[in-house]
C-alpha cells in the first residue's frame, strides 16, 4: 500500500518555482508514534504564547485549578485565553523565562501529585447549534492559536470578512522543516479528529472546496488521510507536494496547488485561500468533541545529541529540561538548541524555559551539523536569487545591509522576505544573508 | 585560554549546503587537467612549461599582494591556479615563459587584486592578462606551432631570457584555423576541431573535451548552463544567417563553434560567476551579447579571434545588467 503511494507520489508533483533541498533528518523520529509526556512537578504558562496582546491572568497566588481551567483570559481581540494543563496549586504569578529570549510574566503552577489529572470539563456546545460569531468567540475561549509555529490566535483567521469569500480550504500538512515529524505523527495517527476539525471549519468558512498538502516524503499520511476522508463520506482532496523547502510556507503552498501568486502585502483570504496547519485543526475537533482546550500539543524532540528521539504529547508550560529528560537527555556532542527546525528556529540559550503554544520541535543539534562555514567575498553566482522562493536578490540585500543603506533594501523588497533562510543556507561563500536582512527589516520599520 | 563555550547562540538557518567557494574552484581546476593533458598531448613539453610560468606568476602575486582569507593563506580557496591555468589554456605553446609569468602577474594583480580580491572584479581575471599580453606582446602571442608529435622538444621562443622575443628554435609556425578562415577562406575540418589536431592556443583546441567539461560543470551546477546555451545558440544562429548568404565566404555555423577559443572562453571565462550577471534574465542578455559581438569580430573584424574581447565588452556591461534588470518578485 505505502509502495503503491510511493510510486504515485514519483509522478510528476506540484510545488513553487526556487527553494531549496535541505537534508531531511527525518529518519530520526518519523516512525515513533506520539507518546504521552508524563506529568511533571511544575509548570510556567507564559502569558504571551501567541502573536498580539498577552491574556490577561484570572487566578491568584494559592488558588486551586483543574486540568482545562482557564487561567487567563483573552487581553484583547488578537489573543487568546490560557489553560492550565494540570490539576494544582498557582504558587506564583511573575516573571519568567520566555522561548523568546526576554523575562515575561507567567502564571507558576504546582501539580497535584496525587491528582489522576483526568480531564472534567463541562460538555461543549456542539458546533453544529454555533453561529459563526458564537463560534469565533468559542475558539478564542478555548486559547486555539496556528500550531503550525507562529501561533497566530486562529479565531482572528477564521474570522473570514463578508466581502471575502472562502473558496478553498487548504490544511497545511507539508512540514518541510528539517527533523520535524510532529504534523507527519498527527496527521497519520489522528485522521479522524482532522477530517472532524476540517468539517467544522469548512462548515462555518463555506469554502467551496477543500485539500490538504502534504509534501511527498510522508506517503503513510497520504494513505491515512485519504482513507479517513473516504471513511468520514467528507470530500477532501489530498495533494502530495514535491519535497522542497520552504514548500510549507503559506504563500508557497498556494503557488504548488493554485498557481497563483498572493498579491504583495495581501493575506491567502485576498485569493479566497485559507490555510491552516493540520494540529490546529486537530485541536478545535478536540475542543468541540472532548471539551478540551488547548492545554497540550504535540512536540517533537530530536537532533543528533538527542539520546531517543520521540514525537510527544506535551502539557504546555513543561519546562524543556524536563521533556528533553523524557527523550532521555542530550549526548556530550550537544552544541546548539533550537526551537522550531533548523532553517528558521530560534536558538536557546538553556533548557530552562517551558513549551508553549507555538513550540512545535526542540533541536538539539551536533557541531557536525551546525559547523559555521568560513565567510568569503560574494563571488556572485547567483545562488541565492535561485533559492529565494519569493524572487528576491538576497545577494544585493545582503550587500546593501552591510553598507546601511536601509532606504535601498527597501526599495529591493526586503519586507517582503519572510525570513525562510534558503538564501543563507545556499551561498557557497557563507554569507549571512538573511541574517542581514533581517537587521534590514528592523531598521526599515524602526525609521518609520 | 578560555574555554569555547559548549553551547553556541547564533540565529537561523543552522544547515548549510555542501557547496562551498573554494569547492567550486577546486573543482573548476580539477576539470581543467584533462584539457591541459590534452595540450601537452598536442604540443609536449611547451604546455607544461608554459603553463607552469603562468601559474606561477598567478599564485606569487596572490600570495604576495593577496588578502588573508578566511582559510590563512590566500591560494587556499583556488581561485588563483584557476586563474593561472585559465590563462595558461590561452597562450600559444611557443610563447615565451617570462612572458606566461608576467601575464599571470597581470591577470591577478590588474585583473584582481587592485578591484579588491575575490568577488570584486569587474572583468575576468585570466582574460585581462590575456588582453595586457595581446597589447604587449603581438607578435609572440599570435605566433602559433603546430602539433607535430613531438614531446620534449620546446617549441617557438618559450626560453626567450625576460625582456626579449626570443629567437623561433624552429621555423615552424602556421596560421590559426579561424585566421585561415579569414583570410584564405579556408576552412578546417570539423574532426580536427573537435579532437585538437590543428594549431591553436593550448587549451582551445580539444573541442570534444571541452564540449564534456562544459557538460559535467553544468550537471555539477558549479556553472550557469544559460551562459553556454545563450552564447552557443547566438553563435549558431546568427553565423547560419551571415553562412546562408555566402556559403563560400563565410564560414559554417559548425566551424564558427568550434574553431578557435569560442568554447574554452564560453566554458571558463564567460561563466565567471564574478564577472556575469545575478539574475537568470540578465545573464539572458549577457550571454546572447557575448555571442553577437563574437561573431560581428569573427566576421566583420580586423581580427581572426573575438572572444576574448567579446567577454570583456560584456562583464563591462555587467554591472549595469544588474542595475537595470530585476527579477520580478513575487506577488508584484
Amino acid at each position: 500500500m505505502i509502495g503503491t503511494a510511493q510510486n504515485e507520489l514519483k509522478d510528476r508533483l506540484l510545488t513553487f518555482r526556487h527553494g531549496v533541498h535541505p537534508e531531511e533528518f527525518k529518519e530520526l523520529s518519523n516512525h515513533q508514534r506520539i507518546e504521552r509526556m508524563p506529568f511533571v512537578e511544575e509548570y510556567i504558562l507564559p502569558l504571551l504564547q501567541h502573536i498580539g496582546a498577552p491574556s490577561k491572568p484570572l487566578v491568584h497566588k494559592g488558588q486551586r485549578v483543574r486540568r482545562g481551567d482557564m487561567v487567563a483570559e483573552p487581553g484583547s481581540f488578537v489573543s487568546v485565553a490560557l489553560h492550565t494543563p494540570v490539576d494544582g496549586t498557582v504558587t506564583d504569578v511573575g516573571l519568567y523565562g520566555h522561548p523568546n529570549g526576554q523575562m515575561l510574566p507567567a502564571i507558576r503552577i504546582k501539580a497535584d501529585p496525587f491528582s489522576t489529572q483526568q480531564l472534567d470539563q463541562p460538555p461543549q456546545r456542539q458546533p453544529e447549534e454555533l453561529s459563526k460569531a458564537e463560534f469565533i468567540a468559542a475558539i478564542q475561549q478555548a486559547g486555539i492559536v496556528g500550531l503550525g509555529g507562529a501561533a497566530f490566535p486562529a479565531h482572528v483567521k477564521f474570522n473570514i470578512p463578508e466581502d471575502k469569500p472562502c473558496r478553498h480550504l487548504m490544511l497545511n500538512g507539508c512540514e518541510c522543516e528539517p527533523f520535524l515529524t510532529c504534523d507527519h505523527r498527527v496527521m497519520v495517527e489522528y485522521a479522524e479528529e482532522l477530517i472532524d476539525g476540517t468539517r467544522i471549519l469548512q462548515r462555518f468558512v463555506q469554502a467551496e472546496k477543500v485539500s490538504i498538502a502534504i509534501e511527498a516524503n510522508k506517503p503513510d499520511a497520504v494513505i491515512a488521510l485519504r482513507e479517513a476522508s473516504s471513511r468520514a463520506g467528507f470530500p477532501m482532496e489530498v495533494v502530495p507536494l514535491k519535497v522542497k523547502y520552504p514548500q510549507g510556507a503559506e504563500k508557497m503552498m498556494i503557488s504548488a496547488i493554485l498557481g497563483e501568486e498572493v498579491p504583495a502585502g495581501k493575506l491567502p483570504i485576498d485569493v479566497g485561500v485559507l490555510v491552516s496547519n493540520v494540529g490546529t485543526i486537530v485541536a478545535l475537533s478536540q475542543y468541540f468533541r472532548q471539551s478540551q482546550p488547548l492545554v497540550e500539543r504535540v512536540i517533537t524532540v530530536t537532533g543528533t545529541a538527542v539520546r531517543r528521539p520521540a514525537n510527544v504529547l506535551v502539557p504546555l508550560g513543561t519546562p524543556m529540561r524536563d521533556l528533553v529528560e523524557f527523550c532521555g537527555g542530550v549526548t556530550e556532542a550537544a552544541t546548539r538548541i533550537l526551537l522550531g527546525g533548523p532553517m528558521m528556529g530560534i536558538v536557546q540559550k538553556s533548557l530552562d524555559t517551558p513549551v508553549v503554544k507555538g513550540t512545535s520541535g526542540i533541536l538539539v543539534l551536533t557541531e557536525r551539523e551546525v559547523q559555521d562555514i568560513d565567510t568569503f567575498s560574494c563571488i556572485r553566482c547567483g545562488r541565492c536569487l535561485e533559492a529565494c522562493p519569493l524572487f528576491l536578490n538576497p545577494a544585493r540585500l545582503g550587500l546593501l545591509a552591510r553598507k546601511g543603506l536601509w532606504d535601498d533594501m527597501e526599495d529591493y523588497n526586503a519586507l517582503d522576505c519572510f525570513e525562510c533562510g534558503s538564501c543563507s543556507y545556499v551561498c557557497p561563500s557563507g554569507i549571512p544573508l538573511v541574517q542581514s536582512i533581517k537587521i534590514g527589516k528592523a531598521m526599515i520599520r524602526e525609521r518609520k | 585560554m578560555v574555554d569555547k563555550p559548549k553551547i553556541t547562540i547564533s540565529t537561523s538557518p543552522f544547515l548549510h549546503d555542501q557547496v562551498t567557494t573554494p569547492r567550486i574552484m577546486w573543482e573548476l581546476a580539477y576539470t581543467l587537467v584533462p584539457i591541459l593533458m590534452a595540450a601537452v598531448y598536442y604540443f609536449g613539453l611547451s604546455a607544461l612549461l608554459v603553463s607552469a610560468a603562468s601559474i606561477a606568476g598567478c599564485l606569487v602575486t596572490e600570495y604576495y599582494l593577496g588578502k588573508k582569507g578566511p582559510l590563512g593563506n590566500p591560494l587556499r580557496d583556488g581561485s588563483a591556479l584557476v586563474t593561472g591555468l585559465l590563462l595558461a589554456l590561452t597562450l600559444p605553446p611557443g610563447f615565451p615563459l617570462w612572458m606566461a609569468f608576467v601575464g599571470g602577474v597581470v591577470a591577478i594583480g590588474m585583473g584582481k587584486l587592485i578591484w579588491g580580491g575575490l568577488g570584486q572584479n569587474v572583468f575576468n581575471p585570466a582574460l585581462v592578462g590575456r588582453a595586457f599580453l595581446q597589447a604587449a606582446f603581438p607578435t609572440a602571442i599570435t605566433t602559433w606551432e603546430p602539433p607535430d608529435g613531438r614531446y620534449l622538444g620546446l617549441r617557438g621562443t618559450n626560453l626567450a631570457p625576460p625582456f626579449y622575443q626570443g629567437e623561433p628554435v624552429d621555423a615552424l609556425s602556421t596560421a590559426t584555423p579561424l585566421a585561415e578562415m579569414k583570410f584564405n577562406q579556408e576552412p578546417a575540418a570539423l574532426a580536427d576541431l573537435l579532437l585538437g589536431n590543428i594549431s591553436g592556443s593550448l587549451g582551445e583546441t580539444c573541442g570534444l573535451l571541452l564540449i564534456l567539461a562544459c557538460l559535467y560543470l553544468i550537471a555539477r551546477r558549479i556553472i550557469n548552463w544559460r551562459i553556454p546555451a545563450g552564447i552557443l545558440a547566438t553563435v549558431a544562429v546568427f553565423s547560419g544567417i551571415v553562412y546562408l548568404f555566402e556559403p563560400g565566404r563565410y564560414p559554417s555555423p559548425g566551424f564558427m563553434l568550434l574553431a578557435g577559443g569560442l568554447l574554452l572562453g564560453t566554458v571558463y571565462m564567460a561563466t565567471d560567476p564574478v564577472s556575469s550577471p545575478l539574475s537568470p534574465r540578465g545573464v539572458w542578455i549577457y550571454s546572447i551579447g557575448i555571442g553577437l559581438l563574437v561573431v560581428l569580430i569573427r566576421i566583420w573584424g580586423g581580427l581572426p579571434e573575438g572572444v576574448m574581447y567579446a567577454i570583456l565588452l560584456m562583464n563591462a556591461a555587467t554591472p549595469l545588467i544588474n542595475r537595470f534588470v530585476r527579477p520580478r518578485v513575487y506577488g508584484y
